[in-house]
């Protein structure tokens, strides 16, 4: 009586391979070298139950190029309704780049943990990006304005290399309109700029030093994203200052090939930047070697 | 469980039973340079060729579950759009006939991080579900240090496990399929007598373990020894070659790649096994390397293995097999790395 096949009952082929087919609605171009793609989920359905929060990032698929993670840049409202903000630096990028609307791609996700935005609901929220840093900062800025009345004092400092390298300048003076103070700084003055030229850490020791917010100071959370070099210094003045570890957050990037925890490919020692973050508290951050 | 005893002929009708589907086992395959017989799996036809008394295989029994190059879909390009087609394979049942505890050990960690998560493999999900495992006891080799990492026997992932005790086989059942097939062989219940015999080769084996690997607190003293000298001194002769992986049974990193066929009318995407030491491991586009020099990525293998995993599942990604270390072409171990970063500094070998 032996059995024909050693087979249990065998692996349901149909399961989901966890990607939607999606269309590039839009492509605008910010600046010399980063896009903003308009990206809509086809299926009516996956769409509306596209949910993700603010801070997640999906694969990216163009067919027969690659496939590669990006932040997702738009507000979690608009679900499966997706901007991304790319910037045309390797093989994928690059050839994102020349795409214009109608094309078709292939979205994973949402992966990865999330800025809490809900539990800062009622504090001071004090969002900080260096250059990049400002897209994945889009989506929780948008959760925060679009809920602004249950927030505390909502500020943003956005520090750049130059004022053409600015991305989403059209929507600064909107963020201001929200009672939003945003501050911007850039490395390098260009002909026409009259903000502040330094670093972030000038700002925000300006923003530090003022009395008002050291009495918050527990009550203030810390968006952080931006080139590895500026968590530490700003991170830094930061806890100095008395803000929680708990209440600062910041999103790490590595190289990814799943964004599902299988590849290794952004293994921390311990921990997966595509399950565990990207977005790390900095408690969890100082546990874990040259994380930043 | 359920243990039996059958007489040590009896195992050409196992085999039969068994090959009505693919078989694979450990058969010769060359010799090394010392003289040594090399084994690795390989499709079995004749149960001569099958050589249950083998050492160590060159490569796991990983490969027919985590194969190195994996097509994961292909693409139809077309005009506007594209159309995908997932196939996540597995129809073809297979039985992997002798594999050690370490290795069937190594596929159950496996499990743990592919299939146990969020997200399950589901091109290795679909072959796990159609694979039958007989373990097979082994004598340790002076490279086996399983007994260290707690992967010496098995309890569970397998289907049966045999243990030759002389002219008999005494078999641990682990499925009902494996007591289904079981049924048409000549078994008897195994008497005081065998249970007796059973041990003796248990205590047998655990004698000829020579090399040693102290893991406690090992977690903490990865840690506290992340600056230490001695990461240096390996990862200097470190060759960043990637064998390592290679034959580890329980490395699972991949890349991705995706190939545009010649008319430009469909593409394929692989997956294909790498290598935490390998140069562009953690490289990302625009060209920063998170791990540009051998030692740190030398490092993270071992903090991926005995560190973060440990973490994550309590126990490290690591059953002792020894393949690693008999096959560096630098002869780079795992006891002797791990013991170097208790001691703090490297024996000149």
């Amino acid at each position: 009586m032996s059995k024909p096949s050693c087979s249990k009952n065998g692996w349901p082929q149909g399961l989901d391979d966890y990607s939607h087919r999606a269309e590039i609605t839009n492509v605008y171009a910010l600046t010399a070298t980063e896009k903003l793609y308009q990206i809509q989920i086809i299926d009516p359905v996956a769409r509306r139950n596209f949910l993700f929060r603010a801070g997640q990032f999906v694969m990216l698929e163009v067919p027969g190029i690659g496939e590669a993670p990006f932040s997702i840049s738009s507000s979690p409202s608009r679900r499966g309704d997706i901007e991304l903000c790319i910037r045309a630096v390797g093989t994928m990028t690059n050839f994102l780049g020349r795409l214009e609307r109608g094309v078709m791609v292939g979205i994973s996700g949402p992966f990865g943990t999330c800025f809490p935005v809900e539990d800062m609901v009622g504090e001071d929220v004090l969002l900080l990006a260096g250059g990049l840093g400002i897209v994945p900062l889009r989506a929780p800025i948008m959760t925060v304005l679009e809920n602004r009345s249950r927030y505390g004092r909502v500020d943003i400092i956005y520090g750049a290399r130059r004022p053409s390298e600015l991305l989403f300048g059209y929507q600064h003076a909107m963020w201001r309109q929200f009672d939003v103070g945003l501050e911007v700084i850039v490395d390098e003055g260009e002909e026409g700029w009259q903000g502040p030229v330094g670093l972030i850490t000038d700002i925000l020791g300006q923003r530090l030093g003022q009395g008002e917010r050291c009495q918050f100071v527990d009550k203030t959370n810390a968006i952080v994203c931006g080139p590895p070099v500026m968590f530490k210094y700003v991170c830094d003045m930061l806890i100095k200052a008395g803000l929680p570890m708990e209440k600062i957050f910041v999103s790490l990037e590595r190289r990814m090939h799943c964004g599902q925890g299988k590849c290794c490919r952004c293994n921390i020692g311990s921990t997966y930047t595509c399950v565990d973050g990207p977005v790390f508290d900095y408690w969890s951050v100082l546990n874990l070697k040259e994380a930043i | 469980m359920i243990f039996k005893v059958f007489a040590a002929q009896e195992l050409g009708r196992l085999f039969e039973l068994l090959a009505v589907n693919m078989i694979v086992g450990p058969v010769k395959k060359g010799g090394a340079a010392d003289g040594r017989v090399l084994y690795d799996f390989a499709p079995v036809y004749d149960l001569a060729d099958l050589c249950l008394d083998f050492d160590q295989t060159i490569h796991s029994a990983k490969k027919y579950l985590l194969p190195y190059v994996e097509e994961t879909c292909s693409f139809k390009l077309e005009e506007v759009g594209w159309e995908k087609e997932v196939d996540y394979g597995g129809n073809q049942p297979l039985v992997l006939f002798g594999l050690h505890a370490c290795d069937i050990n190594a596929l159950n960690k496996l499990d743990k991080v592919l299939l146990a998560q969020p997200y399950p493999n589901q091109f290795y999900g679909a072959k796990r579900a159609g694979i039958f495992i007989v373990g097979h006891s082994c004598q340790p080799t002076p490279a086996c240090f399983c007994h260290a990492m707690g992967t010496d026997s098995v309890l569970h992932g397998c289907d049966l496990f045999l243990t030759p005790l002389g002219d008999d086989y005494f078999v641990e059942i682990m499925s009902s399929r494996a007591f289904h097939i079981l049924e048409n062989l000549n078994l008897r219940e195994p008497g005081r007598d065998d249970h007796r015999r059973f041990q003796g080769v248990v205590e047998q084996r655990k004698s000829l373990f020579t090399a040693e690997v102290d893991t406690s607190d090992l977690t903490k003293i990865l840690d506290m020894e992340f600056d230490s000298a001695v990461w240096a001194q390996w990862g200097d002769r470190c060759l960043s070659c990637g064998t390592c992986a290679q034959v580890c049974p329980t490395c699972y990193c991949y890349g991705v790649e995706e190939v545009v066929a010649m008319d430009m009318k469909g593409a394929d995407k692989f997956r294909q096994l790498y290598s935490c030491n390998l140069l562009d491991f953690a490289q990302v586009a625009g060209g920063h390397n998170f791990r540009p020099e051998s030692r740190s990525r030398l490092k993270y293998r071992y903090y991926h293995k005995h560190r973060g995993f440990v973490e994550a599942f309590e126990e490290a990604l690591c059953v002792g097999c020894g393949r690693c270390g008999t096959n560096c072409l630098a002869d780079i171990t795992v006891p002797e790395v791990i013991a170097s970063v208790r001691r703090g500094e490297v024996d000149d070998v």
